[in-house]
């Protein structure tokens, strides 16, 4: 089966890489953009009985920094 | 099979060619032997075009160890061996900045640590289109991400560089990489495959379809289908390089093997007959064992693959298990892919069946070379009265400074670790590099050099004068030049006047290096640099190693103190062609470059190599390109104090100022300075102005501060807004 | 204890790159012994200081050393430090140290988005701790920097907590990299982990422009000596 986990930067703290593109966008014209925040996806592909749980345990020790990130994910069997 | 004129095409082979690969086989050759023909046959691998021109230049020389042929040259400096060499990745770079640039490095680097160097710097030479178009930007700014991207995390430091712009570079950058590493004497590796029944060791990542025909990619024009040509893009991985790097030399250490070469261009096919063809033996490859990243993939793409951080090795008897031990410790994967053999023959073998065979030498050694028709161009005399006329000085000084030619290049190499290794002297910005070598007093001066501007209008002269130059930015620091390395970037050599820039080229920088009596060791050459039929102006990229008696002493900027003189050594002609002046102030293209003579450039170099070493003067400077007042004004801008200026010139005050005449430099230096070169006191460091009397008159009063401040902020008020 | 030389242990991961220079210093300049510690063993060899050296350790793949907190010396380095042992980490050492929860805070990216390789001017907070004994409070010193993601987070309340027990060893004076409070280093509760994005061992040869960072590894091997 397939996960997809999504890591991002907790609202709280400062995204130096969508602020950037952020300031890029509105000079390109796109002046609607409010806000852009920057992530990463892991896509991983495991065999699992109990694949909720491994996953949202890679998330949370490996993939994620808790003092700056969030994650989700989901399993697409 | 297809049809073949088409075959041929894409596998970028002519007709006779192919009638040689006929005859040399005595039958027709099946696919994956023309795909094995074509990339060993291709310009890049085969030098076919420039080949017996190259062999006219220098190879021999007190210092020398090793000469052109293997991985890298190498020299003797302070009882170390110092191996370096410079290679172009420019094609790459325009597909795809980043990983182009990233990939030249790491390229470079393995061409070092394969002769048993450990690398301890990196320099790169850097030509863009001009910086108003954002899509040459672009280029920049994923070209020197992509250095940092990939040297930094290898924890080699990129020491030093020159970059500059010209029109025709949009389409064609530069990206010349130069690398440097030093070994015991005694412990050179090279590319030898021994003696008939060992194995050959595949170390590194596994093989994917990277960059399959990069090699004859290199050796095409591009045309307005770059876009798909993306496919061809290799990316890098730093960080296995880095593994590679410290198993391989660990394997090295331990004496486990006979011979080694890195698989980059044209890859297995490359590094595997090449090695045999040194050694007079054959090689069996089984193809199915190489470890592969993509599923299904042929024999032809696993000869041919590019796929980066991937090494050949030949072991010694029976010490494969040790070997792959090694490369486990690190978490690289090594496996015994093949064995050298009695007999001439390159074989692969794909499960059991033999997919090629051809003679080894057929592929290393044995590629047409050709004697390309040329024609010599005409040098560029242009030279006008107009040029002279008296104007504002200072607004001329701050337009050169502010120039992308002259800025501050602080923005560009302070992405890239210069200091990791501790080794790092002299911090880049300052002229050429210089590193410690560990537990001596001696130390090693690096510097790379190009100048297309002079290599448009006369690439003969460019040739010389890009030598001395580099030699001088040497002697500046009291370092006496040990070798060379070149890179030869030009347009397409099918076309006889590119091919005489190119002929003009080698001599020149014979004439150059025979003087000087210093060798060649190697380096590339790049042609097919155009797009659409425009080509860049012909590129000679000079990299220079030299060495210094002791580190602790070098002139530097530090050294200078309040009070101090400023003198003017050698000699200033009438040369403002092809000059910066030209080119920013006055808006124009081209003009005679600066004539040069070499018995008064040799003794210019001397005396600042025996001034400096006598510790006689606290720091010299190079004044080309730009002139006197421009690197006056940078070099004060290092020292960080102003100066006062009093000048007396008969001749227009222009060249004085701004003219570049080659055989030059300026000392900094307490009392007075001697020399067997004509010596000019013209001022002393003073103050927090710089100003300037030209025969009596104030010509020039600005704060230094404010004319550093535009230096210092063109790159990053472009960049980082 | 006299003048016995001190041990310092230098972790290898893979993709450090730092670790042959620290080596040096401490050898050579510093005087004291070192040993080299390799990142799947769990054995210090009787280290009195665990260096963390700088570098791109596992690639700074994931996050910059989110991966190297599992390697099994960590392990060995987590009990050493709750036994009061010395552990220094540098650049890439302090970043491992934040991901493995030894120090406070995170690492985010520069404030400019780029690498940069620098000498900055720091001023040193705090003179009471095992690494600088021989500096003193409000000193200047100058060491340089070269990283991507040294730009120091943390959340307010633990930003105050580091702040109110004088976690906080050394500042930038001039913040390159968008530092939260222009933090450079930072220490633990305890007093005997610290790590720090400047690099000492670039620091503590003359020839190299300063010898400012010399004093770090001089102090720690004074307070084991000591001690």
């Amino acid at each position: 089966m397939k996960a997809k986990i999504e890591v991002f930067l907790k609202p709280e703290v400062l995204d130096p890489q969508g602020e950037t593109i952020k300031r890029a966008l509105h000079t390109l014209g796109y002046e609607t953009v409010k806000e852009v925040r920057q992530g990463k996806v892991f896509y991983i592909d495991l065999e699992d009985e109990n694949p909720e749980k491994v996953i949202e345990e890679i998330a949370r020790k490996v993939l994620s920094n808790p003092v700056i990130e969030d994650f989700r994910w989901e399993i697409e069997k | 099979m297809k049809n073949l004129e088409k075959l041929l095409e894409e596998h970028n082979l002519t007709r006779e060619e192919y009638e040689r690969i006929k005859s040399i086989l005595g039958r027709e050759p099946n696919l994956v032997e023309l795909g094995l023909f074509s990339v060993m046959w291709s310009e890049h691998c085969s030098y076919k075009s420039s080949r017996i021109h190259l062999k006219k230049l220098p190879t021999r020389g007190k210092y020398l160890i090793q000469g052109p042929g293997e991985n890298a040259g190498v020299v003797e400096a302070a009882g170390k061996a110092v191996v370096f060499k410079v290679e172009s990745h420019n094609h790459p770079s325009f597909v795809e900045p980043y990983q182009g640039a990233a990939t030249g490095v790491g390229g470079i680097l393995r061409d070092v640590f394969t002769m048993g160097a450990r690398p301890v710097a990196l320099l790169d030479s850097l030509h863009f289109g001009p910086l108003e178009r954002p899509s040459n930007r672009a280029i920049m700014e994923g070209v020197v991400s992509g250095i940092a991207g990939y040297g930094n995390p290898v924890g080699v430091p990129t020491v030093g560089g020159e970059v500059d712009f010209e029109e025709e570079f949009s389409h064609n950058p530069l990206v010349n990489v130069m690398c440097v590493g030093i070994a015991e004497k005694e412990k050179i590796f090279y590319a030898r495959a021994g003696k008939p029944g060992l194995s050959l060791i595949y170390a590194g990542a596994p093989t994917g379809r990277d960059g399959i025909h990069g090699a004859t990619m290199a050796s095409a024009e591009f045309g307005e289908e770059t876009e798909h040509k993306k496919v061809n893009v290799q990316v890098g991985d730093p960080f296995r390089e880095k593994l590679l790097l410290e198993a391989t030399l660990e394997v090295m250490e331990r004496d486990l093997i006979v011979g080694i070469q890195d698989m980059g261009a044209a890859g297995l096919t490359s590094s595997s007959s090449e090695m045999a063809s040194k050694s007079g033996v054959g090689v069996d490859l089984y193809l199915d064992r190489v470890p592969l990243r993509e599923e299904g993939m042929t024999p032809y793409e696993i000869l041919l693959s590019e796929s980066q951080e991937r090494m050949l090795m030949v072991a010694r008897e029976g010490k494969e298990e040790e070997i792959k031990a090694v490369f486990d410790k690190w978490g690289i994967d090594a496996v015994v892919v093949g064995k050298t053999t009695e007999g001439d023959r390159f074989r692969a073998f794909w499960h059991g069946e033999m997919v090629a065979d051809v003679p080894v030498k057929s592929l290393a050694s044995d590629a047409p070379a050709y004697e390309r028709p040329y024609k010599k161009p005409n040098p560029d005399e242009t030279w006008k009265e107009s040029w002279t006329r008296e104007r504002d000085w200072e607004d001329a000084l701050k337009r050169i400074l502010s120039s992308p030619h002259m800025a501050s290049r602080r923005w560009i190499y302070q992405q890239y670790d210069h200091m990791v290794q501790t080794n790092t002297v002299l911090l880049p910005g300052a002229g050429a590099a210089v590193l410690k070598i560990k537990g001596q007093k001696e130390g090693i001066a690096l510097t790379i050099d190009a100048n297309p501007g002079w290599g448009r209008a006369n690439p003969e002269g460019a040739a010389v004068l890009t030598v001395a130059e580099a030699f001088r930015n040497l002697a500046c620091l009291g370092a006496e030049p040990l070798g060379i390395t070149n890179c030869l970037n030009f347009g397409n050599p099918e076309k006889p006047d590119i091919m005489g820039q190119f002929v003009a080229t080698v001599e020149g920088m014979k004439r150059a290096l025979e003087f000087f009596e210093v060798p060649v060791t190697g380096g590339n050459v790049s042609f097919y640099n155009e797009t659409q039929g425009k080509a860049i102006p012909p590129t000679v990229t000079i990299g220079a190693v030299g060495l210094v008696e002791d580190y602790m002493v070098i002139p530097r900027p530090g050294r200078v103190e309040e009070g101090m003189g400023i003198f003017l050594l050698g000699w200033t002609g009438r040369d403002l062609g092809s000059s910066l002046y030209l080119k920013v102030v006055l808006g124009e293209e081209g003009g005679r470059p600066p004539e040069i003579n070499l018995e008064r450039e040799r003794l210019l170099q001397r005396e600042l190599i025996h001034l400096a070493r006598e510790g006689r003067f606290a720091y010299a400077v190079d004044l080309s390109p730009g002139g006197l007042l421009p690197n006056l004004a940078e070099a004060l801008f290092h020292i960080g104090m102003g100066a006062e200026l009093s000048i007396e010139t008969e001749d227009e005050e222009v060249y004085f100022l701004f003219g570049e005449s080659p055989s030059r430099a300026l000392v900094f230096a307490s009392g007075d300075l001697e020399a067997e070169v004509p010596v000019k006191k013209i001022g002393l460091v003073k103050g927090e102005r710089l100003t300037a009397y030209v025969n009596g008159r104030k010509k020039i009063d600005l704060p230094l501060e404010e004319l550093k401040k535009d230096w210092e902020n063109f790159f990053p008020s472009l960049f980082d807004r | 204890m006299g003048n016995r030389k001190v041990r310092f242990g230098v972790v290898v991961f893979p993709g450090t790159n730092c670790d042959r220079d620290t080596y040096h210093v401490i050898q050579d300049v510093a005087g004291e012994e070192v040993v080299y510690l390799w990142h799947g063993e769990r054995d210090l060899k009787g280290s009195r200081v665990v260096v963390l050296p700088g570098g791109f350790s596992y690639g700074d793949y994931l996050r910059s050393g989110a991966i190297a907190r599992f390697s099994p010396i960590m392990e060995a380095v987590r009990e050493f430090a709750e036994e009061g042992g010395l552990v220094l980490g540098i650049c890439n050492g302090f970043q491992i140290l934040l991901e493995a929860g030894l120090l406070p805070g995170a690492m985010l990216r520069n404030r400019g988005l780029r690498f940069i390789c620098r000498f900055e001017d720091l001023v040193v907070e705090n003179d009471e701790t095992p690494f600088t004994l021989l500096y003193q409070r409000g000193e200047r010193i100058r060491m340089p920097i070269a990283h991507i993601d040294g730009n120091y987070f943390a959340e307010p309340r633990a930003l105050a907590e580091l702040e109110g027990r004088r976690g906080v060893v050394f500042r930038y004076l001039k913040n390159p990299n968008g530092s939260l409070n222009d933090i450079a280093g930072i220490i633990n509760p305890r007093g005997n982990v610290m790590g720090l994005m400047p690099h000492p061992e670039r620091a503590s040869e003359a020839e190299l422009g300063s010898t400012d960072g010399l004093r770090m590894f001089l102090s720690a091997a004074r307070y084991v000596r000591e001690s």
